[in-house]
């Protein structure tokens, strides 16, 4: 490795940083006492800063050139631990094991903010079908969750329906509002996409916020059940506990339900759209039924995590189902890698664990993301764990396979 | 012989420019024809208006269907032209370049297989049933175009002649009648132009396919072809066997322009 071309670089770079912002920067006129106050801290500050964001930046455009003359695809160590059985077989059950404990060792509040994570796990999972393997950037999948959670509250509140029933009600209902939001949307794609499924879901947020007589605006909905275990009584930390292993079970059949969805031939379908709209029509795929069939599972785990996230904060109203939440739900996706079951996973334990644990430095919360994200997509564009398609083995030809 | 494709006078305008105009062609089972002109005269949009990407604005295009009578086919959907048995190839390659390039034959496969949501989520044997079949279909494919070694390579990592062979394998997986190609030899040197011209009258035989190619060099047009269409500036200027087009006059300028020029050359 020899950077000294690099460092030579950023070097120069900083000092011409150093010397542009000098007036401005370092010297500075005290007016009352007509002196001059040199500020040699900013000095360095600048110096620093312009030297090291230089160097990343030269490190990036020689990794980038060195990845375009690689021709065999890279596979990364990440994905060589996780296939080898010798080392995934004990993780998965050391992890299993730290899941079924956690909630009887951890304080009250490690198990919420654990419970959190997790309805975040499935939004991301969820996202990740449109998004990851269909290729359809949405930007408003929040306005699934706010329809999963406010079917819970409002058919909870008018017609005393439980937890239970509500929770593939949400997931209906959800689906179908994403078939709502798919048919208008067919023909565009790309930004043009984007940019319409977040106008829906700023639609929906202010149609919550302003009609009082549905949805109890601003001041939302409180008072929503926690869900039932057979008619027992569950204090708030018995009851916490028991939405940790409902929130298990549910990322479970998510997990499970999606890596069969993606291993098959509509998952196929999905990623062929994601890759050329045309040839996949040209292969006999019906781009709508595609589009429309990634747009309604893809929200109906988002109804889920909604009526999950009503019943474990018993309390809703619109300022839950911000932009910014779609967002977040997207920076878990895009952080674990497209279309990657792992990755998304793992990105949305840091991205919704890491600030709490971090709290002393939840000042420079925005700042450590922004550039975590910035340095992810210099080092990892393709996300933590980058998507693998699946590979298939074959015996040759001279083996006598019935091929 | 009976006719496969039947392509009646279809006009295709674009706005105040006419692409297309009352071109019509017949395409007759088991053979392979080929559709040539200059740059701009309009192949690809007849391709097009094949494949239901445009809509002719006028005429018709009937297909016979093995098995089935004469279809109308334009006004549908891409999906369901490729349904009825037309494949096609693309002149600038369209290859799911981040799928393998099994994945990329399986996808061809889509159409003639079923399974659905929920199959796929609890996966009956009638699920795993098919899976297997497309898996040992598409493999068949690979193997038969000699890209069985490089099955779990991302399709945009091949050579070039190795994608464009792989697009030709991508189509056989969609079961046509009616196989299109465009500009399958764009790009390719002399050697491998050769190879594709024993491919294509290969495939023509083996899987008994008609065969309609948009090709720019003469010589394999000349080699393959039973029935020659010639194009220009959307309108048909000629149509015959190879030895009559080489000596059409009318194609002759179309391509050289006038005879003084064409004596030069």
């Amino acid at each position: 490795m020899k950077f000294t071309e690099e460092l030579k670089r950023s070097a120069y770079i900083a000092l011409w940083f150093i010397l542009l912002t000098f007036p401005i920067m370092v010297i500075k006129v005290n007016t009352i006492e007509n002196i001059v106050v040199w500020r040699w801290v900013n000095l360095v500050v600048i110096g620093l800063s312009a030297f090291v964001l230089s160097f990343f930046w030269q490190l990036y455009l020689r990794n980038k050139k060195s990845s375009t003359e690689m021709t065999p695809e890279k596979i990364s160590t990440l994905h060589r631990l996780i296939e080898n059985p010798k080392i995934y077989r004990p993780a998965v059950v050391i992890i299993a094991a730290i899941a079924l404990v956690f909630p009887f060792a951890a304080s009250h509040y490690q198990i919420n903010i654990m419970t959190t994570a997790l309805i975040y796990v499935m939004l991301g999972l969820g996202l990740n079908i449109e998004v990851g393997l269909a290729g359809l950037l949405d930007l408003g999948y929040v306005a699934f969750y706010a329809v999963g959670a406010y079917s819970y509250a409002l058919l909870n509140y008018h017609f005393g329906l439980g937890f239970w029933t509500l929770l593939p009600i949400g997931a209906l209902l959800a689906a179908f509002a994403g078939i709502l939001v798919g048919l208008p949307v067919l023909r565009l794609r790309g930004d043009y996409l984007a940019i319409v499924t977040l106008a829906f879901a700023e639609i929906l947020r202010l149609v919550l916020e302003n009609w009082n007589d549905f949805s109890f605006g601003p001041s939302g909905i409180s008072n929503i059940p926690r869900p039932g275990l057979f008619g027992i009584n569950l204090t708030p930390e018995q009851s916490a506990v028991y939405m940790y292993f409902i929130l298990i079970a549910l990322c479970l059949l998510t997990v499970f339900v999606i890596y069969r969805l993606q291993n098959s031939r509509i998952g196929r379908a999905w990623v062929a759209m994601r890759e050329d709209e045309l040839a996949c029509q040209a292969m006999g795929i019906d781009k709508t039924k595609a589009k429309l069939a990634a747009f309604a599972l893809g929200a109906t785990w988002a109804g889920m995590a909604g009526v999950l996230f009503a019943a474990k904060t018993t309390f809703i109203n619109p300022a839950s189902f911000t932009f910014l939440e779609s967002a977040m739900i997207l920076s878990i996706v895009v952080l674990g890698g497209m279309g990657s079951i792992a990755g998304v996973i793992i990105a949305a334990f840091a991205i919704i664990l890491l600030p709490e644990y971090l709290r002393a430095f939840s000042d420079y919360r925005m700042i450590l993301f922004g550039a975590a994200l910035i340095l992810m997509m210099i080092f990892r564009p393709g996300g933590l764990m980058a998507d693998r398609r699946r590979q298939y083995q074959f015996q040759q030809p001279d083996a006598g396979e019935n091929s | 012989m009976e006719t496969i494709l039947d392509v009646r006078a279809i006009t295709m305008d674009f706005g105040g420019l006419r692409a297309l105009d009352k071109v019509s062609l017949q395409i007759q089972k088991g053979e392979i024809a080929a559709l040539i002109g200059p740059n701009g005269a309009g192949k690809t949009t007849l391709f097009n208006c094949l494949t239901g990407i445009y809509h002719p604005t006028a005429g018709e295009i009937i297909l016979h269907p093995t098995g089935a009578g004469p279809k109308i086919i334009n006004g549908l959907k891409i999906n369901q032209i490729a349904k009825l048995g037309v494949a096609r190839t693309f002149q600038n390659i369209r290859l799911f370049g981040g799928m393998t390039v099994l994945e990329n034959v399986m996808i061809g496969r889509h159409g003639r297989t079923s399974s659905g949501l929920l199959g796929a989520i609890f996966r009956p044997s009638a699920t795993q049933n098919e899976e297997k079949e497309i898996v040992r279909k598409s493999y068949g494919i690979l193997e038969y175009m000699g890209l069985a070694g490089q099955v779990n390579e991302l399709a945009r990592n091949l050579p070039y002649g190795a994608q464009r062979r792989l697009e030709i394998a991508r189509a056989l997986a969609t079961e046509p009648v009616l196989l299109l190609l465009d500009e399958p030899a764009a790009g390719m040197n002399p050697q491998e132009t050769n190879e594709l011209d024993n491919l294509i009258s290969q495939l023509q035989r083996d899987y008994e396919l008609s065969i309609l190619l948009i090709e720019h060099d003469m010589k394999l047009v000349m080699n393959l072809a039973q029935n020659i269409f010639v194009l220009d500036y959307g309108e048909e200027i000629a149509r015959g066997t190879p030895q009559e087009i080489r000596n059409n006059p009318a194609v002759i300028k179309a391509y050289l322009g006038e005879e003084a020029d064409a004596e030069v050359n």
